[in-house]
């Protein structure tokens, strides 16, 4: 398990894990669990087109997340954000359909871009990975304040002069940044399930943004560590631990969050309303 | 004249069978999802509606496995996906977009499964496409089921039309009537869960988000008034989906090498020009200067945020 065409593996695993996390930290706390899913899935069109003209697929993978993520934003101003959403997908997917009518791709490498192949990570790849990663954090960092502001309380963020507009495209790009660099590792499809399942089962142990952010990437860690070893023992495809094991995390914190809620009902003997108020902002 | 005519139909497109049969299916597909697809719209559920798709191709792959027809497949999961995210659905917008996220996940990870087995037990090429995108051209299921099983989505959406209505536009209003609004949505989700199963396997994943979206958008942007929105979805989608067959099938004789390019391009490109064409007033309304005490939301946009 540790060999040493392994290394590569654990190290890849071990940079996209924790970006992962921070990263869907926020698109958990604004709710952009759509666009989370559309640029990665989108930008496999970049991958097709990459491979039609024959360029890097990471190039490709950039340039369409990086569209991807702009369309969203920019018609997302003017329409519903999840109508956008769906037609800007649909329309990439489209892209992507018409490229792979083109090319003569052999079908594995369809099925590896989607549901990733981490055993076949290279260590040429490991750098440009690192870097895109790096730049990751940094930008959420850079962001964090006016990030938090707008998500939390978007009335509070807009009067101190922070625009929900430039932060939610900013934000964008961060997410088709974290995608560029984790689609070829673990695939458009499951990038998403990293980037939902850790923070969703975070949030439910804890409300506080900087512990939950904390636990959200030791619990993407140990999904990929876990899903990387069981991968390796049963030869079953990594996808499909990533995404068992992300939800079993988020029904593990809701089964949390719901017995220490009714403990504290229990103990204040007081009927509590089981969902709070609607305050949230779609 | 003639030449203009042959120039738009090319030859053989009206007595081509995989034509006719795309025509037919697309066709019902697009009314299908029209129809449904006003309501997913208006009740923001645009990601449940993509997600479903997603699910019940896991139950597509899963049905290739133990070797059965994928129809059973695709409509069994995606009324188990449905129901999942309706059971741990908040009844806030982001939890349920994060519901259906979670749901999505694990389906994802069952269809990387299954595609895996399914390719390495009997080397079916072309499964991880077919399934993922699918094409109109391909339609192996029978004609009956699928109208049998359209008749039944729509037939679900006109039984529970007026507190189906109710409940989207304003859910206090709703529950103070006295409309099962937990009951009301379910129902809603099981029809979006049969409609987006069978059209992301007689047209595929991508078209059948398209189809769904596009169409309700595009009629929205024309009138508030819910009849003629749905005749409006309705006449986009079967107009969008017959070019784009039509495009694809012309586009066979465009270049020398006669490749034709996926009809599923064209009639995508076909929905998003209307979504976008029809945005333009409503863009040139939105930049104008709003008096500082307006809402920053449409009233019905803030319907669909407090549901």
């Amino acid at each position: 398990m540790f060999a040493g065409f392994m290394m590569n593996t654990w190290a890849v695993a071990t940079i996209v894990a924790p970006v992962a996390g921070v990263v869907g930290f926020f698109v958990v706390l604004r709710g952009s669990a759509f666009p989370a899913h559309a640029i990665p899935k989108g930008a496999f069109a970049g991958a097709a087109g990459a491979a039609l003209i024959g360029i890097s697929t990471l190039l490709g993978l950039a340039v369409f997340s990086l569209l991807g993520a702009l369309g969203i934003g920019v018609l997302g101003q003017r329409a519903r954000r999840d109508v956008a959403t769906a037609l800007a997908l649909v329309m990439m997917l489209a892209l992507g359909a018409a490229f792979l009518s083109r090319t003569t791709e052999y079908e594995p490498e369809i099925y590896s871009l989607l549901f990733g192949e981490v055993l076949g990570v290279s260590s040429t790849e490991l750098l440009p990975v690192a870097g895109l990663g790096a730049a990751c954090i940094a930008a959420v960092l850079f962001l964090y304040r006016p990030l938090m502001l707008s998500s939390s309380v978007p009335d509070v963020a807009e009067a101190k002069g922070i625009r929900g507009q430039h932060i939610e495209i900013c934000f964008l790009i961060v997410v088709a940044l974290a995608t560029a660099m984790t689609v070829p590792v673990v695939g458009a499809l499951l990038i998403f399930s990293l980037m939902i399942g850790p923070p969703a089962a975070a949030r439910s142990f804890t409300s506080r943004p900087v512990l939950a952010m904390a636990l959200s990437v030791v619990i993407a860690l140990v999904t990929v560590w876990v899903a990387i070893a069981a991968s390796y023992l049963y030869n079953w495809p990594i996808g499909f631990f990533v995404g068992a094991l992300g939800a079993v995390a988020y029904g593990a914190g809701r089964g949390w969050a719901a017995w220490r809620g009714t403990r504290r009902a229990g103990a204040a003997s007081v009927a509590m309303p089981a969902v709070p108020p609607t305050t949230a902002r779609a | 004249m003639h030449q203009l005519y042959t120039w738009v139909f090319e030859p053989g497109f009206f007595a081509s069978a995989p034509v006719r049969t795309a025509v037919v299916i697309g066709g019902v597909a697009a009314v299908v999802s029209a129809v449904v697809g006003v309501f997913t719209v208006l009740r923001g559920q645009s990601f449940a509606g993509h997600a479903l798709g997603d699910v019940s191709a896991a139950g597509g792959s899963g049905a290739l496995l133990i070797g059965v027809t994928p129809l059973p497949g695709f409509i069994g999961l995606g009324i188990i996906g449905s129901g999942a995210m309706e059971l741990i659905g908040i009844r806030r917008v982001r939890g349920r977009d994060l519901a259906t996220g979670i749901v999505l996940g694990a389906a994802i990870g069952l269809t990387a499964l299954f595609l895996y087995l399914d390719t390495s037990a009997s080397a079916t090429t072309g499964a991880t496409q077919q399934i993922l995108f699918g094409s109109i051209f391909t339609i192996t299921s029978s004609l009956t089921i699928i109208i049998a099983f359209s008749v039944l989505a729509v037939g679900a959406i006109a039984v529970i039309w007026r507190p189906l209505l109710l409940a989207t536009v304003s859910p206090d209003i709703a529950a103070a009537r006295g409309v099962p609004v937990r009951l009301v949505g379910l129902a809603y989700m099981l029809a979006l869960a049969v409609a987006v199963a069978l059209s992301s396997l007689t047209v595929g994943a991508i078209l059948s988000t398209a189809l769904l979206i596009g169409p309700a958008a595009t009629a929205l942007h024309l009138t508030r008034r819910m009849g003629r929105a749905l005749i409006l979805a309705c006449v986009t989608g079967v107009a969008a989906t017959w070019a784009g067959i039509l495009l694809a099938y012309d586009s066979y004789d465009w270049g020398s090498s006669h490749q034709g390019l996926p009809v599923s391009f064209f009639i995508v490109a076909v929905i998003f020009a209307a979504f976008l064409l029809t945005g333009l007033p409503a863009r040139r309304a939105a930049a104008r200067p709003r008096p500082a005490s307006a809402p920053a939301a449409a009233p019905e946009e803030a319907c669909s945020r407090a549901s």
